[in-house]
This record gives C-alpha cells, sequence and structure tokens, in this order.
C-alpha cells in the first residue's frame, strides 16, 4: 500500500508517504530540522516557527507543510540558521530565563537549542517581564517566567490527557498561559502524571520536589546535543 | 560619601586584593587623632527579596548566584535548610560523606587560593615592599614551586567540588534530603592519584606560616590586633567540624558564653545591628548587647573555640598553634593566616580519609521524612559561620529569607583591625603608601568575601582619602 514518494532534503533524497509531514519525512530519514512547539504525539501547531524550511525557495513550517513528491527542501543553510538563531534568541530575551539555576537546565528544549546553535549571550536586549508563579497544585508547580507559548500543555491537555486544563489568554505581548478554572492550578482537574507536564518543552510546568534530582552529566541533552536522536536513524540506517 | 562635622575622615576605596570590592574611611577628631575606622560594604540584600516565591528545592542551586567566590558555601548551607523541610535532616551516610567531600573541597580550594595568591605575596615580600612585586606574579617568579602549588592545590579542590557537585561552579550536587550522586570508583580513584602531593603541600603551608608567625610575633601580635568573641560551630565532644555542629561562643579570655547551642534557635541569642552608615549590618550575641557582643568568625575563632581537631596532623598543628598564647584564645588578627593553613591540612585529612570510605560509593542517596514550615542550615564557610534561615508556605514556596553572611558575622572586627591599624601607623594628616598597605593587610586577614555581601565582581584600585573634620579634604592617595 505504500504509495511512497522522493523529495530532497539540502540535495539528500527523502522518501515520504502521503499525508507526511515535512518533519515527519524528514523525522524517518534522519534529519533533525529543529523545533520547540511540536511534538510528535501532538497535532502539529506551527506556532514556533523554528522548524522554518524553504520548500521550493519559500518559507514553510516544516511541522505542518505536507512533504510532496519532487519538492526541494532546504534545512541546514545559513539563512534559515541565521532566522532560527534570531528566533531562540527572542524566546530568551522575551522570558526570564536563568539557566544557570533552572531545575530544566540539561533537559530542557530551548536551551538544548541554544546550545546546538551556539548562542550563548543573546543579541537582543532582555525585556524582563513581570510574570506569575503558580504555586496552588500540591504536586505542580507553574513558573510563566519560563513560558515561550508553545502550546504544547493545552493540546497534551486536551488531546492525550482529555481535560483541557490549559489554555492561552490575552493578545500579543500580553499573551500568557492559562489555567481553565477561575482561581489557580489547584483548582483543576490536573494531575502530577498528566502529559500535559511532561510536554512542556522548557521550566515553565514542573513537577514539584523532584528538581536536580538528575545529577548534571546525565540530563538529557549532557552528552549529546538536541537532535542527535533523529540523526542517529541517518548514521545507522538499520535503526 | 556623607559628611560629618564630627571629625576628620579618610576614605580608603576599595580595598585591593580582597574578593569583590570595599571602601575605608578614617574618621579623625579635631586634634586629627583617629577617631574610628569603617569598612564600607554595600550589602545585596535584595538577594532576599528575590528569592521570595521560589520553590525550596530550588533554593540551594539559586542561592550559589549570590556569590561567585563560596558559591559551595552557600550551596550546602541552603541544602542543609532544606533538609529539614523535607524532614531529611538524618542523612544517609553516603549523602552526608559526598556533601562533607564537597566540603573540604571547597574549603581546600578556598583557603588555598586566599593563602597564596592573596596572602604570601605580604608574608615572602613584606607589607612595605613595591606593590608591583608584592602580588600572585611576583611570588611565582621568585618562588616558583609556590606558584605552582597555589595553582595545583586550587585545582584539585575545584575537582573535588566538579565531582561532587557536577560542576566546577554552580553544580547541584546537594538536593533537600541527600545529594543526587555519589562517588564512583573511578572518581575517587582520580581523586586519589594526586592526595599525597597535597597532603605534604599542605604541611609545608602551615610550616611556612608557622615559621613566619613566630619569627615575626613581636610585629604581629599588636598589628591589627584587639580583644574579641569568637563564635563557631563545634561537633557534641568539642571538636572542630566545618560542616555539621551546634553553635558554641567564648570570650577573649576563653570562658563560654554559650556552648552546644542548637543553631536552629539562634535567632533568641543572636541579633543584627543595622547602623546608619553601613549597608552591611553588625551581628551580635544577644545577651551582651551590640556594644559587646561582637564576635569573630573563620578560622582563628575556629581553632580558638574548638577543643580539639579529629585529624592528627592538624590537632598536632593547633597544640604549636596555641601553645603561642598559652593555651588561652589567640585574639592576634593576622594569626589567621596560620590558623587558615592549619584547616588547609585538616581538610586534606578529612579528604583522605572520605575517599577511602566505601560509603562514598553507596547507592542510598536521600531521606525524606515529616515536612517542617521553618528551617535554618549553617555551616562552617571557609570565611566563617554562614547562617540560611527560611521559611516556607504550604505551597512549597520561600516566603521568608535572612541570611548571615561569614563576612558579616565579622564585620565589627574588620572595622576594629583597620581602626587600630590607623591609630598605629597614621602619622600626621598625610596618608602613605606604608598606612595605605598596611590597612589591606589587616583586612585581607579576615579573608572577607565582598562579592558575598555586594553580589559584585572584580579587583579595583586602592584609594585613599584624608578629610578634616569639617569634611574637607586634606589628602588623597590612588594605589593602581
Ligand atoms: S507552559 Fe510550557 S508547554 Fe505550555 S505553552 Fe508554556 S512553554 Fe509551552
Ligand atoms: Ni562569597
Amino acid at each position: 500500500m505504500n504509495h511512497t514518494f522522493t523529495f530532497t532534503i539540502d540535495g539528500v533524497e527523502v522518501r515520504g508517504r502521503p499525508g507526511q509531514t515535512i518533519m515527519q519525512a524528514a523525522d524517518e530519514a534522519g534529519i533533525y530540522i529543529p523545533r520547540l512547539c511540536a511534538h510528535k504525539e501532538l497535532v502539529p501547531h506551527g506556532s514556533c516557527r523554528v522548524c522554518t524550511v524553504f520548500v521550493n525557495g519559500r518559507p514553510q513550517s516544516a511541522c505542518t507543510q505536507p512533504a510532496a513528491p519532487g519538492i526541494i527542501v532546504e534545512n541546514e543553510t545559513e539563512a534559515l540558521l541565521a532566522i532560527r538563531r534570531s528566533l531562540i534568541d527572542m524566546l530568551f530575551v522575551e522570558g526570564n530565563h536563568f539557566c544557570p539555576f533552572c531545575e530544566k537546565s540539561g533537559n530542557c528544549e530551548l536551551q538544548a537549542l541554544a546550545y546546538r546553535f551556539g548562542i550563548t549571550a543573546p543579541q537582543h536586549p532582555y525585556l524582563f517581564p513581570k510574570r506569575d508563579l503558580d504555586a496552588s497544585h500540591p504536586d505542580i508547580f507553574i513558573d510563566r517566567n519560563r513560558c515561550i507559548l508553545c502550546g504544547r500543555c493545552v493540546r497534551a491537555s486536551r488531546d492525550l490527557d482529555g481535560k483541557n486544563v490549559f489554555q492561552f489568554v490575552g493578545r500579543g505581548p500580553g499573551k500568557r498561559i492559562a489555567v481553565n478554572a477561575k482561581a489557580a492550578l489547584a483548582d483543576t482537574d490536573a494531575a502530577r502524571t498528566d502529559r500535559a507536564v511532561s510536554a512542556c518543552p522548557v521550566g515553565a510546568i514542573l513537577r514539584k520536589r523532584v528538581g536536580y534530582a538528575i545529577p548534571i552529566g546525565q540530563r538529557m541533552y549532557d552528552a549529546a546535543p538536541i537532535g542527535s536522536d533523529i540523526e542517529a536513524v541517518r548514521a545507522d540506517p538499520h535503526q | 560619601m556623607t559628611k560629618t562635622n564630627a571629625g576628620q575622615r579618610i576614605v580608603i576605596e576599595p580595598v585591593t586584593r580582597v574578593e569583590g570590592h570595599g571602601k575605608v574611611t578614617i574618621l579623625l577628631d579635631e586634634h586629627r587623632k583617629v577617631k574610628h575606622a569603617r569598612l564600607h560594604i554595600v550589602e545585596f540584600r535584595g538577594f532576599e527579596r528575590f528569592i521570595q516565591g521560589r520553590p525550596f528545592w530550588e533554593v540551594p542551586v539559586l542561592v550559589q548566584r549570590l556569590c561567585g567566590i563560596c558559591p559551595v558555601s552557600h550551596h550546602l548551607a541552603a541544602a542543609k535548610a532544606m533538609d529539614r523541610i523535607v524532614g531529611g535532616e538524618k542523612l544517609t551516610p553516603t549523602a552526608e560523606k559526598v556533601r562533607r567531600l564537597m566540603h573540604y573541597g571547597q574549603m581546600f580550594q578556598s583557603h588555598s587560593l586566599h593563602f597564596f595568591h592573596l596572602v604570601s605575596p605580604d608574608l615572602l615580600f613584606g607589607f612595605d615592599a613595591d606593590p608591583a612585586i608584592r602580588n600572585v606574579i611576583g611570588v611565582a617568579k621568585k618562588f616558583p614551586e609556590l606558584g605552582v602549588q597555589g595553582v595545583m592545590m586550587r585545582k584539585y579542590g575545584q575537582e573535588i567540588i566538579r565531582i561532587t557537585a557536577g560542576k566546577k561552579i554552580h553544580g547541584t550536587g546537594a538536593i533537600p534530603g541527600g545529594v543526587n550522586k555519589n562517588v564512583s570508583i573511578e572518581e575517587r580513584d582520580f581523586l586519589l592519584k594526586d592526595l599525597d602531593q597535597m597532603v605534604v603541600w599542605s604541611r609545608a603551608a602551615v610550616k611556612l606560616c608557622k615559621d613566619y608567625t613566630m619569627e615575626h610575633l613581636a610585629e604581629l601580635a599588636p598589628f591589627g590586633s584587639f580583644d574579641s568573641n569568637h563564635l563557631a560551630l563545634v561537633r557534641e565532644d568539642g571538636a572542630m567540624d566545618l560542616y555539621h555542629g551546634n553553635l558554641r561562643a567564648i570570650d577573649a579570655a576563653g570562658k563560654k558564653i554559650f556552648d552546644q547551642l542548637d543553631y536552629q534557635e539562634y535567632a533568641d541569642h543572636i541579633a543584627e545591628e543595622v547602623r546608619p552608615w553601613s549597608y552591611m549590618k553588625f551581628p551580635f550575641i544577644k545577651a551582651l548587647g551590640p556594644e559587646k557582643g561582637w564576635y569573630r568568625v573563620g578560622p582563628l575563632a575556629r581553632i580558638n573555640t574548638c577543643d580539639f581537631i579529629d585529624t592528627p596532623e592538624a590537632e598536632a598543628a593547633r597544640k604549636e598553634f596555641m601553645a603561642v598564647t598559652k593555651g588561652a584564645p589567640n585574639n592576634i588578627s593576622l594569626a589567621y593566616h596560620w590558623a587558615r593553613t592549619i584547616e588547609i591540612l585538616h581538610s586534606i585529612e578529612k579528604i583522605k580519609e572520605l575517599l577511602h570510605d566505601p560509603d562514598l560509593q553507596g547507592e542510598d542517596l536521600v531521606v525524606k521524612g515529616p515536612r517542617r514550615e521553618e528551617t535554618v542550615g549553617l555551616i562552617e564557610a571557609p570565611r566563617g559561620t554562614l547562617f540560611h534561615h527560611y521559611r516556607i508556605n504550604s505551597n512549597d514556596q520561600v516566603v521568608m529569607a535572612n541570611l548571615i553572611v561569614s563576612t558579616t558575622n565579622n564585620n565589627e572586627p574588620m572595622n576594629r583591625a583597620v581602626t587600630k591599624v590607623a591609630e598605629d601607623y597614621l602619622a600626621g594628616v598625610t596618608i602613605t603608601e606604608g598606612l595605605l598597605n598596611r590597612i589591606e593587610v589587616a583586612i585581607r586577614a579576615y579573608d572577607p568575601c565582598l562579592s558575598c555581601a555586594t553580589h559584585a565582581l572584580g579587583a579595583m584600585p586602592l584609594e585613599v582619602e584624608l578629610r578634616a573634620h569639617t569634611g574637607e579634604l586634606v589628602d588623597r592617595r590612588v594605589q593602581a
């Protein structure tokens, strides 16, 4: 039944199937396209723009754009690298991300992307926004200082947990993650084991009292940069 | 600088070769005699506000931002506090020993850095030597083997920190109720490799300091010296214990003011005085009041306060040290250096003991018990007793934090030391280079971590200002 077709990413021939996005086909081929709002088990959102690629010369989000026969995709070009760097940079300065003491350090996708792209200090000025914490829940801690508005918690709660705990409120710079309750997270049916909690790519939604339990050196991105797992597929085609 | 009509003042700003920066003013009376000296340190209290609302398990990592010089001490003091929040203050043997190893590693590297980089130039070249030579580069040139020792000893301590905390600076090793890793056989063997060399060098550092002190005793004894109380943690049997114990305070003659005081109750016995001219508070023992209750902390206070040291070589060194004052407390400011090297030796002996202890490889890392909402964590940091006091709400957030850093505990003593030097060495209304150097030397004896207090790093040139009691500038001297 496999009506596969081929297209290229940076000149490498890649197989695709109908219904696949460019990102899904790239993942299977072992080509890493950087991402933040995309998550394997969640419907694409196309909001963070970190996965922007050029398709036949036009910018598209790889997480939403369908793969198609014969398309020419550019992924690792100087121009795209510059755009992605700038996007990640802006995500850092828009929030209050203090990597040196953040418990998500080493397991944080935003930090891991910054490392992968060689960003050590942001180019844009810090905005130092004032953001709220929500510590009301006995097992879950929300620190909006680190929220990058990727919407993964919203989708995971709705589609994986069947709960609708999280939603966005406000617009533009005032946009923020909120809970579906009048007061606070404690008033929702959120639970420690919710996929919405583990889906957060940064340290904005955390399980309480387990921070720093994994020693430095054994954390997710200590040994290899983000995307290495995907790239390993390409290095070893039998995997 | 604020003007005062009551006297004349000399301003030294900032002090070089202490960690961080500060400023000294010397106030003169109408007869142009020294009235008193003041060491100005801009203490950064904003931090205690900053951690409001933060989750308690974040605090041991977060507080390391307080100081680029002694982050490990803050890490451990906060972790000890948070142990009690999770009811895990009775650590597993592995957790306690890994933390102790981290702490002795920190002590070893901090004291070594201070002694070799900051103090040895004064001892080897003399206080009056040209500052262009009287520095660590000068030491490395004239005494190359000493320069190497300083670098290697510091590095050794840093490797211990890296292995126990995960990183040389801003690690995460201590977590509420324990540690997040043990020490593997490979890591242990890596540290054992250079251990014997470290012991040899530590012995030599003690000898260098002892010989120097004995040779120059007549000159050193009165230098920046004064009688004071001394405060430190001691073990239940009276032994020196840098990681944990109860509080003991003695007076200048050695009489106990209090002993085996549970530091959870420190606030009943110790208060902090605010003085209008200083951002840094002045702690004192309540029972004695602010006038008489101030005390010294750090290596000198610890050696004076303990009954004995539980490692043989450091204990032998302690006995020689105490013999100078016939067993009574030693109140000589410059004896801090000798005391500090004895602690270097003690630390390396402890490190040796720990590295041969199989508990370091244990798997049982964390304990928890009944939860608490208020807690105090104390540790003997390289520069002295460090207090961390927190209250946590039922949502796991910090609602109150009070820190008394080692340098704050030594606030009044440092002021006394500078005053004494100014009284003895100020001639007329001219700031001589000799005076300037001696003020530096006196402050340096206390190894103030101005970084802890100011949250600002960087050494700057030394500046002295002399002002008439009318506030008028009489003299000014800057040292590059
Ligand atoms: S809380 Fe986390 S998952 Fe939710 S939008 Fe913010 S960053 Fe994304
Ligand atoms: Ni410090």
